[in-house]
């Protein structure tokens, strides 16, 4: 199957926009999952129930809820767009953080199992060697974390090539610069004829997914070695 | 190096009320059944718990001071800790685990002091694998390596050998009394099992239900009946050094002790080389007068210091011998025909006689 010019700029979107949501999460949700799994303090339930929260919502209200207040008429929206040049609404940078605000639940869940599943005693042990708290979490924690940092970040990865709502909602779809393929697979839909169109571009979904998952596994198994599991 | 420990604290209604000091070099046992706060207060000393009350002062440190509200952080402190379960960095080499401690270490060993601990713990096989593919003893003896290279001034071993059966435990008692003799450092070695004191320890402090019952030199509270009775436990004969006097033509080693001489089969080592010898209660006989032809090499003069029913048949007497202590368990028939009593001097008939390296 040799891909028209359309369909693979949708895929190359599609990787591009699910790349950088994913990177972009990461840091937040290793930060999230550290004071989720770690730390105590009054009000841990509620801060919890909001971090999960895109998990709940339909993604269409994630989409409404960037578009009134990252659109480029919008206070926040406006102060980016001015102070650094960063235009969200309508670009695929903005698809990016709609994606990466929609799969970060699967990131901070993945990191906060692993980071509750270490061994503790291992920390202790470290301790005795003479290890500090950051020394600790360098060396030891993030290492002995990686399989399930990894297993979010392919879940993370994975739910947002697929993900439709928040993106058509906040950023519309833009050939070349939104159109992801679910967005294209629509837009085919929607116009006479589309059908086959519509036909291919599922089928390279599948064949997408079906390359992901494999090396998704293959990456897993690697980091296990790596550590020693 | 002079270690002092003062704790007290509640858990519940286990009170943990313990205090003692290490005045030397060498290994202290901190003996006492489970449950008896032996781990509590090895996690206390080494900063991995802290206790409500208390003072611990390390070689004239204090690490921690509950009236002045100092408490070290367990990587100020420079103990290295042996944890039971080894706790060996799964994603390093047994080499990086190895070198972890020893790269924080504040004054770091050099690299010939870490080709000597990898020799003398024998680990120069096993550098480049993973901790995954090690033994359980080959496990602890890596976990010993990483704890020595870290330079500490104290090393504590928390039941090392409790999770290991007793053909790896036999492994690795020879490393223990090698490190032991070699280290130079002192140990505390916390076991619940009365066999490794006998064969470790320079010194006893026994723990029950939270507190500090006994404390002394290993070679005096062993063979005592008193702390046999608080330990629970039968006595387990004498423990005493002896030197490698000579070796004879007939094939016998005679060691030479501070209350007379034992002829061993011959041992591979040269004279004057110290060794520790136990005698097993069970292996002693007694006789009130000079036994004549009979086969047991090794006939000492001793009197009776102190006697005790052991149990419904048997008896155990304690004798002097010289300034070493000894045991024998005989049967209450025995005992009641000999008319045993303290300050009588009698022959003890040994056996055989079990040395451990030194």
């Amino acid at each position: 199957m040799v891909l028209t010019q359309a369909e693979s700029e949708a895929l190359l979107l599609s990787l591009k926009i699910s790349t950088v949501a994913v990177i972009a999460a990461l840091p937040f949700a290793l930060a999230a999952a550290f004071l989720l799994a770690r730390t105590r303090f009054p009000g841990k339930t509620f801060v919890d129930g909001v971090l999960h929260l895109p998990l709940a919502l339909p993604p269409v209200v994630v989409g409404y809820l960037l578009l009134i207040t990252l659109g480029t008429r919008e206070p926040v929206g406006a102060w980016l767009l001015t102070h650094l040049g960063l235009r969200l609404a309508f670009t695929w940078k903005g698809a990016a953080l709609a994606a990466a605000l929609i799969t970060f639940p699967f990131q901070l869940r993945a990191i906060r199992l692993a980071l509750a599943g270490l061994d503790r005693g291992l920390s202790q042990a470290a301790e005795t060697l003479g290890a500090g708290p950051l020394d600790r979490f360098v060396n030891l924690v993030l290492p002995l974390a990686l399989p399930g940092i990894v297993a979010g970040a392919i879940t993370a990865f994975a739910a947002s090539l697929g993900e439709f709502g928040a993106i058509i909602t906040f950023v519309s779809n833009i050939p070349g610069e939104t159109q992801t393929l679910p967005l294209a697979i629509y837009s085919a839909l929607q116009s006479p004829g589309g059908e086959v169109e519509a036909a291919r571009l599922s089928a390279l979904s599948i064949a997408l997914a079906l390359v992901g998952l494999t090396l998704a596994e293959l990456a897993d198994r690697r980091v296990r070695a790596l550590i020693g599991q | 190096m002079t270690i002092e420990i003062r704790l007290h604290h509640r858990f519940g209604a286990f009170v943990l009320d313990a205090a003692f000091a290490i005045e030397r070099p060498g290994v202290t046992a901190l003996f006492g059944p489970s449950g008896a706060g032996k781990s509590t207060i090895a996690n206390a000393i080494a900063g991995l718990f802290r206790p409500a009350q208390g003072r611990i002062v390390i070689g004239g440190r204090v690490v921690f001071d509950s009236s002045t509200n100092i408490a070290l952080p367990p990587r100020a402190r420079r103990i290295g800790y042996v944890f039971q379960d080894a706790r060996l960095f799964p994603h390093m080499s047994v080499e990086n685990n190895l070198r972890f401690g020893w790269r924080r270490a504040p004054e770091r060993a050099g690299a010939a002091e870490f080709a000597r601990i990898v020799g003398l713990l024998g680990l120069d096989d096993l550098l480049g694998r993973k901790p995954a593919k090690l033994s359980g003893g080959e496990k602890s003896r890596v976990a010993l390596g990483r704890a020595l290279l870290a330079s500490p001034s104290l090393l504590i071993l928390d039941e090392p050998l409790a999770a290991l059966d007793a053909a790896r435990k036999a492994e690795i008692l020879p490393w223990l009394e090698r490190l032991r003799d070699e280290a130079g450092l002192p140990m505390i070695y916390v076991t619940h099992a009365l066999d490794e004191v006998a064969r470790l320890a320079d010194s006893i402090v026994l723990l029950r239900d939270g507190r500090v019952v006994a404390q002394g030199d290993a070679f005096d509270l062993l063979p005592d009946l008193e702390f046999a009775n608080l330990a629970g436990a039968s006595p387990l004969g004498a423990v005493f050094a002896a030197e490698v006097a000579h070796h004879r033509d007939d094939g016998l080693t005679e060691l030479a002790f501070d209350g007379g001489t034992l002829l061993v089969p011959r041992l591979d080592a040269e004279s004057g080389t110290r060794l520790r010898v136990r005698l097993r209660a069970e292996d002693v006989m007694l006789a009130r007068v000079v036994p004549g032809a009979i086969s047991a090499n090794n006939v000492l003069s001793a009197t009776v210091a102190a006697t005790r029913a052991a149990d419904d048949i048997h008896a155990d007497v304690q004798l002097r011998c010289g300034n070493v202590k000894i045991v024998a368990r005989i049967t209450r028939a025995s005992f009641a025909r000999l008319e045993i009593v303290p300050g009588l001097a009698m022959f003890a008939i040994v056996k055989s006689v079990i040395v451990d390296s030194r």
